[in-house]
């Protein structure tokens, strides 16, 4: 069934038609309308779920965490201020192996205050031990959904799908949201290998010594390592499906390309455009948009951007004192391979300023016109 | 004290051993708390009213009620004293320990 709807209700959707069963939440904006759909699903009995109001982000995320142990799958979203305070809740959910699934729309941290969209709230949850998706489509928001309770579950590792304020979270699109049979088909019951009940009592994340922590960690990160083969294959799986492809990135007119400009999330469809601008304009340019970054997937971008003469990664995030985030990760996968192109890292668009195709160009331009990066950071339209 | 679980410590030779999640590793089998005490409550049930409201506050889950009256473990009873502050006949006073 199609219908047009915004970004917030295409995360509402998707958690409800993967048949979750718990959703915890405090409303943040603009996440509140993602759960005040599901909270209206819950009381029409549209969505078979219990809905537990929670007085913090923090508190939203334990419940998830509870119902997660006692074997419900779990569904939450948030926001910018509303996830970072989570964060700490973060750690358990992964450590404790939980397959939760949470939408997080990326707003710019405060102060000052905002409700536009930047990276950094989601990024600086990196090391967490959390799955993330960033979505360019409100479409691709419901069909990741379903495959985050798929890639979770199977790996007992929790996922955030992360889309943009405004650029998504508010902008209205055709969704095919697809008929219940299939979705059931592509993600049947979660049946955890570990579950709470009061019959088997059992303690989670007792005290852990050092002759216990080290193997926990090792085992997460084997797991995660897993992850990009999932990835790919339930992506194929739902493709078969339903007729979309779900990948780990989207490469768009980079095989023959001299210049590819490396984006995530809502950038990365401005991107195309620029890049058929360039095209005519006779820059060979192609767009690798990077859809999972954790875990990053080294192959694809190794594979793709590895071929290109030179790659420019824009981004919409910074770590302070170091520089754009995706531009250190793309580094770091390029290094000491034999393909090693030139890589040149932008900052643009914190805060919710716009990215436009001029905004593109403009990077293409400057790169082109350089044989390396001079500087760590280039940072396009800011007023200085 | 019933029901105690013999101590038995778990070691992991290999990954293989290891659970997906630290769960139920009865690591405060070994860990006694009750070594951190500095007053230790001490029970006279001469005046005890079997009300079972010093098993009810314990925090650390240290007593125990056998035959309907209180039994501290002193393995873990840290000392807080929140037993004698809620008793109401006032039968529970806090020693202090001498080491």
């Amino acid at each position: 069934m199609k219908k047009v709807i915004m970004g917030n209700h295409a995360l509402s959707y998707g958690a409800m038609i993967s048949r979750s069963q718990v959703i915890a939440a405090y409303p943040i904006t603009p996440q509140t309308q993602v759960v005040e759909l599901l909270s209206e699903m819950c009381a029409s009995k549209t969505l078979d779920a219990k809905f537990i109001k929670v007085e913090s982000e923090h508190s939203a995320m334990a419940a998830c965490i509870a119902a997660s142990i006692a074997g419900a799958r779990t569904f939450t979203a948030t926001s910018a201020q509303g996830l970072t305070l989570m964060h700490e809740l973060l750690h358990w959910a992964s450590g404790g192996r939980l397959p939760v699934v949470m939408g997080n729309i990326n707003r710019a941290m405060a102060p000052g205050w905002s409700i536009w969209t930047d990276q950094n709230d989601s990024l600086s949850q990196r090391d967490t031990g959390w799955i993330q998706f960033y979505c360019a489509s409100n479409q691709e928001v419901l069909d990741t959904v379903i495959q985050a309770f798929k890639v979770s579950e199977r790996l007992l590792i929790p996922s955030m799908v992360i889309l943009d304020a405004f650029a998504l979270s508010h902008t209205y699109e055709v969704v095919d949201i697809p008929d219940q049979e299939k979705v059931d088909a592509y993600l049947p019951p979660f049946h955890p290998v570990v579950r709470l009940t009061p019959s088997e009592p059992h303690a989670f994340g007792g005290l852990t010594s050092p002759e216990h922590y080290f193997e926990f960690r090792y085992k997460l990160q084997v797991d995660m390592e897993k992850a990009p083969a999932l990835i790919e294959e339930t992506g194929r799986e739902y493709e078969k499906i339903f007729g979309r492809h779900l990948g780990l990135v989207e490469d768009y007119e980079c095989d023959d390309a001299d210049l590819i400009l490396i984006t995530s999330g809502t950038a990365g469809y401005t991107a195309r455009v620029a890049v058929d601008q360039l095209r005519q304009e006779g820059v060979k340019a192609g767009n690798l948009r990077i859809k999972v970054f954790r875990p990053f997937p080294f192959e694809k971008v190794r594979q793709i951007a590895g071929k290109a003469k030179k790659v420019a990664v824009v981004d919409r995030n910074i770590s302070y004192g170091h520089h754009g985030i995706f531009y250190q990760e793309v580094k770091s996968a390029l290094y000491g391979f034999d393909h090693n192109p030139p890589i040149f890292g932008f900052i643009t668009g914190l805060g919710g300023r716009d990215i436009t195709p001029e905004t593109f160009k403009e990077i293409a331009h400057l790169t082109m016109a350089r044989d390396k990066a001079e500087e760590e950071i280039s940072w396009i339209g800011v007023k200085r | 004290m019933k029901n105690k679980k013999k101590a038995e410590k778990i070691i992991f030779r290999s990954e293989k051993d290891v659970p997906l999640m630290p769960m139920s590793l009865g690591s405060m089998l070994f860990n006694k708390t009750g070594a951190w005490r500095n007053i230790r409550p001490v029970v006279d049930l001469s005046n005890c009213i079997q009300c079972g409201i010093c098993w009810k506050f314990c925090p650390d889950v240290a007593i125990s009620i056998e035959n309907e009256f209180p039994v501290v473990d002193y393995d873990y009873c840290k000392g807080c004293g929140i037993c004698a502050e809620e008793c109401p006949s006032k039968c529970i006073a806090m020693v202090e320990e001498e080491r």
